[in-house]
C-alpha cells in the first residue's frame, strides 16, 4: 500500500519508492529508503502533507510523493 | 587557510561558527537559516584562518539552491569541518562519506552531543574516528563543549580519498557503520513529544496554530505598547523635549533652519509626530515609534523561531498555500516578512523554483507590513479606533490571497510538493533570543537612523523650494481622482520609497479623515518597498521579474486603494 493509506499512529516498513532518480535522491537524503521502519504521525484535509517519524526526525511529504512510496504493514489486508 | 563548516540543514553549523569565530550570526530552529554564506576568521595556532558557514546540505548532488551552492563552495576550501548531528547520525553520514570520497581534508564534529543523554542515544566516537579514518570530536554548539578541541583537531584532519561508491553502496555501508558505533535505549514519550505530534494533525494542529498566533499578536502589542508608553515617550518627553525647546528658542522659534531642525510649531509647540523636523520627528520615528515594535516582534519571532514550531505551520498551511502558488514553507519568509521584508525576500531562496520565489517574494513586497510600517499603522490609524486598524490588515490579508490565488492561476507551471525536515522542539536557549533580538534591533537602527533622517533633511529642503508641489499637481488626477486623497499626500508615497515608517508619519502631517488615513496606509503599504526591500528583489529575481512584480504593484495598489475609496 502506499504511505497515504497508511493509518495515523501505524507503523510500516518501506518497500520501495516509485519514482525519478531525483525524487529518490532527496527522500534518501531525508533516510527514507528501502527496508527503514517509519510510523506515519499525521495527514492533513484536502490531500495535504503526511508527516512521518523515521529514526529520530519527523519528515513532511507531500501527497503526491507520499502516493509514490510503498509500505508494508502486518495489517491484514481487508 | 579556508575552512568549511559543512553539514545536512539545522544541525548547528551557524552556532558553531559563531562559537569558532565570535561572530555572531542569525541561527533558527529550522532546515534552511542560513541560505547565503557566511564568513569569518580565527586563530588556529598562530596562523588566521577564514572560515565558511555554507548553507546546509543533505547530499553534494545538488537538489536544491541552497545545495547547488554549498557543492560549489566545496571546490574553494582547504579542509572541511564536517557537522553532523548525534541524534540523527545515520542520515548525516551519507553526507560525510561523500566528503570522504573528495580529495579534501576533514573532520567531524558530531555536534549536540548534550541531547544523545536524553534521546537514549549511545554512540562509541572511537569506533566512528577508526570506521571514518579521520578526527571525529563530541560537540555542543549550544553549551560550547568540544569546541576547543575540535580547533586543536582541524590540523589532523586528513583526506582518506575513499573509493567513490554508488548511492546504494554508500547507504549500505552507513547501515554497516551504525550497527556497530551506535546503541538506542527505548525511551518513553516525554511531552514535548506528544505536543509535537499534535501540532501537525488536522483538528488539534489547527487550534494550536490559532492559540499561537493570536497570544503571538497580543504579547507583540502588550510588549510594544507598554515599551511606548512607560518607557520610550517618556523619555522623549522628560529629557529630549526641554532640550529641544532650549534649541528652539535659541533658533528664534521660526525660519529655514528652525523648520529644518526642530519643523514646523504645531499651536506653538513642538510635535514629535507633525512638527516634522530633523531633532524632533527625525528621532522619534525611528526610536520611540518603530523601535518599541521591532524589539518587541522580534522577541516573538526569535522565539517561535527557536522552539521549532514555524514548520509545524507550514505543514498545516500547505495545502492553503498550494492554492496561492506557492508550498508550505513558503509561510516562513511571510512571518519574517512582518518584521522586514529584506530577510524575507532573501529568505525565498529556500524555496525550489523560480515561479515559487517570484510569488512569494511579490506578495511578500505586497501585502506583508512590516514593523516599521506596522508601528505606524498602530500609532496613526489606531488612534481613530481599532475597527480602522482591523479594515487596514483584513484588506491586506484579502490582497495576498486574492494576489495569490491571481498568480496562481496566470502564471505557468505548478508548485512543487513540500518535502521537509521537521526539527523536534527545543526549549529556545535564552542566551540566543538575546542576542538574535540584539543584532536585528542594532541593525535596524544602523539601517533606518541614516535614511530616515536623511529623508527628513531632503523632504524639508524640496518643500521649502516647493518641489512637492509640481509632483502634487502633475499626480493630483491619480491621488485625488482614483484614492480620494489630498494632493499633498504624493509627496508620503514618494517618501514611502525611501522608508516606511518616515512616509506615514507624513501622512500625520495632513488634515485626513480616518477613511483618508485607511486608504493612504493601505496604498503606502502596497506601493513600492523600501529601497532596501527594493534592492533585495532586484538581487533575488533578476530586472525582468522585477519589473513584472512592480508592474503588479502598481495595479494591485491603485485598484485596492481605489475600490477602498468607494466602498467605505
Amino acid at each position: 500500500m502506499s504511505l497515504n493509506e497508511l493509518k495515523s499512529n501505524e507503523k510500516g516498513v518501506v518497500q520501495k519508492i516509485n519514482g525519478g532518480t531525483s525524487l529518490i535522491n532527496r527522500l534518501n537524503a531525508l533516510g527514507i529508503r528501502p527496508g527503514k521502519e517509519i510510523a506515519k504521525i499525521s495527514s492533513t484535509f484536502m490531500r495535504g502533507p503526511v508527516t512521518i517519524q523515521i529514526d529520530r526526525s519527523q519528515v513532511a511529504i507531500g501527497f503526491g510523493m507520499a502516493k509514490k512510496i510503498f509500505i508494508s504493514t502486518d495489517r491484514k489486508e481487508e | 587557510m579556508k575552512l568549511l563548516l559543512m553539514g545536512n540543514p539545522n544541525v548547528g553549523k551557524s552556532v558553531i561558527f559563531s562559537r569558532l569565530t565570535g561572530i555572531r550570526v542569525i541561527s533558527s530552529n529550522y532546515p534552511g537559516t542560513t541560505v547565503n554564506y557566511t564568513s569569518g576568521f580565527m586563530k588556529t595556532g598562530d596562523r588566521e584562518a577564514e572560515i565558511i558557514d555554507v548553507p546546509g546540505t543533505y547530499t553534494l548532488e545538488p537538489t536544491s539552491e541552497a545545495e547547488e551552492i554549498a557543492s560549489k563552495m566545496m571546490k574553494t576550501g582547504d579542509i572541511v569541518i564536517n557537522v553532523v548531528s548525534a541524534i540523527n547520525l545515520e542520515r548525516n553520514l551519507y553526507l560525510t562519506l561523500q566528503l570522504l570520497e573528495q580529495n579534501i581534508p576533514v573532520v567531524v564534529a558530531c555536534n549536540m552531543w548534550d541531547d544523545t543523554v536524553h534521546c537514549g542515544i549511545n554512540i562509541d566516537l572511537n569506533k566512528l574516528r577508526d570506521l571514518l579514518g579521520v578526527p571525529v570530536v563530541a560537540t555542543s554548539g549550544l553549551t560550547g563543549q568540544g569546541i576547543k578541541e575540535l580547533v586543536e583537531n582541524i590540523s589532523q584532519a586528513v583526506s582518506p580519498s575513499r573509493p567513490q561508491l554508488s548511492r546504494d553502496e554508500r547507504w549500505s555501508l552507513v547501515g554497516k557503520i551504525i550497527d556497530q558505533v551506535q546503541r538506542i535505549e527505548h525511551k518513553h514519550h516525554r511531552w514535548f513529544e506528544r505536543l509535537e505530534d499534535a501540532s501537525v494533525k488536522p483538528i488539534k494542529g489547527s487550534i494550536i496554530a490559532v492559540m499561537v498566533l493570536v497570544l503571538s499578536f497580543i504579547v507583540i502589542r502588550f510588549i510594544g505598547e507598554n515599551l511606548i508608553s512607560r518607557v520610550f515617550d517618556p523619555l522623549f518627553d522628560n529629557l529630549w523635549l526641554p532640550i529641544l525647546h532650549k534649541v528652539s528658542t535659541a533658533m528664534g522659534g521660526g525660519g529655514f533652519l528652525h523648520d529644518i531642525f526642530i519643523g514646523k510649531l504645531i499651536a506653538g509647540e513642538i510635535h514629535f509626530v507633525e512638527s516634522f523636523g530633523l531633532l524632533s520627528s527625525g528621532f522619534y520615528i525611528p526610536f520611540a515609534m518603530v523601535l518599541p515594535y521591532i524589539i518587541s516582534f522580534y522577541l516573538v519571532l526569535s522565539i517561535l523561531e527557536d522552539t521549532g514550531y514555524l514548520p509545524r505551520l507550514a505543514v498545516l498551511l500547505d495545502t492553503t498555500l498550494h492554492h496561492l502558488g506557492m508550498h508550505g514553507f513558503a509561510i516562513i519568509p511571510t512571518m519574517l516578512g512582518f518584521g522586514c521584508n529584506v530577510p524575507a525576500i532573501m529568505a525565498t531562496r529556500v524555496l525550489e523554483s523560480k515561479r515559487e520565489r517570484f510569488i512569494a517574494a511579490t506578495l511578500v513586497s505586497i501585502a506583508i507590513p512590516c514593523a516599521s510600517a506596522q508601528a505606524m499603522i498602530f500609532g496613526l490609524v489606531g488612534k481613530e479606533g481599532g475597527q480602522y486598524v482591523a479594515i487596514v490588515y483584513g484588506t491586506l490579508f484579502i490582497v495576498w490571497i486574492a494576489l495569490g490565488l491571481i498568480l496562481n492561476r496566470i502564471m505557468k507551471g505548478r508548485s512543487p510538493e513540500l518535502l521537509m525536515e521537521i526539527p523536534p522542539y527545543r526549549l529556545p536557549a535564552l542566551k540566543i533570543v538575546v542576542h538574535k533580538l540584539w543584532q536585528r534591533s542594532q541593525g535596524f537602527l544602523k539601517e533606518a537612523l541614516p535614511v530616515i533622517l536623511s529623508a527628513v533633511l531632503v523632504i524639508n529642503i524640496l518643500f521649502v523650494l516647493g518641489v512637492f508641489d509640481h509632483i502634487a499637481r502633475f499626480t493630483a488626477p491619480v491621488v485625488t481622482g482614483v484614492l480620494g486623497l489630498p494632493e499633498e499626500s504624493v509627496t508620503a508615497i514618494v517618501v514611502g520609497f525611501l522608508r516606511k515608517d518616515a512616509a506615514l508619519g507624513m501622512l500625520a502631517l495632513l488634515p485626513l479623515t480616518a477613511k483618508q488615513l485607511v486608504v493612504g496606509s493601505v496604498v503606502l503599504t502596497m506601493f513600492f518597498p523600501c529601497i532596501a526591500a527594493f534592492i533585495v528583489l532586484y538581487r533575488e529575481l533578476g530586472l525582468a521579474d522585477l519589473c513584472k512584480s512592480m508592474l503588479i504593484m502598481v495595479i494591485a495598489a491603485l485598484t485596492v486603494g481605489g475600490i477602498l475609496n468607494i466602498v467605505l
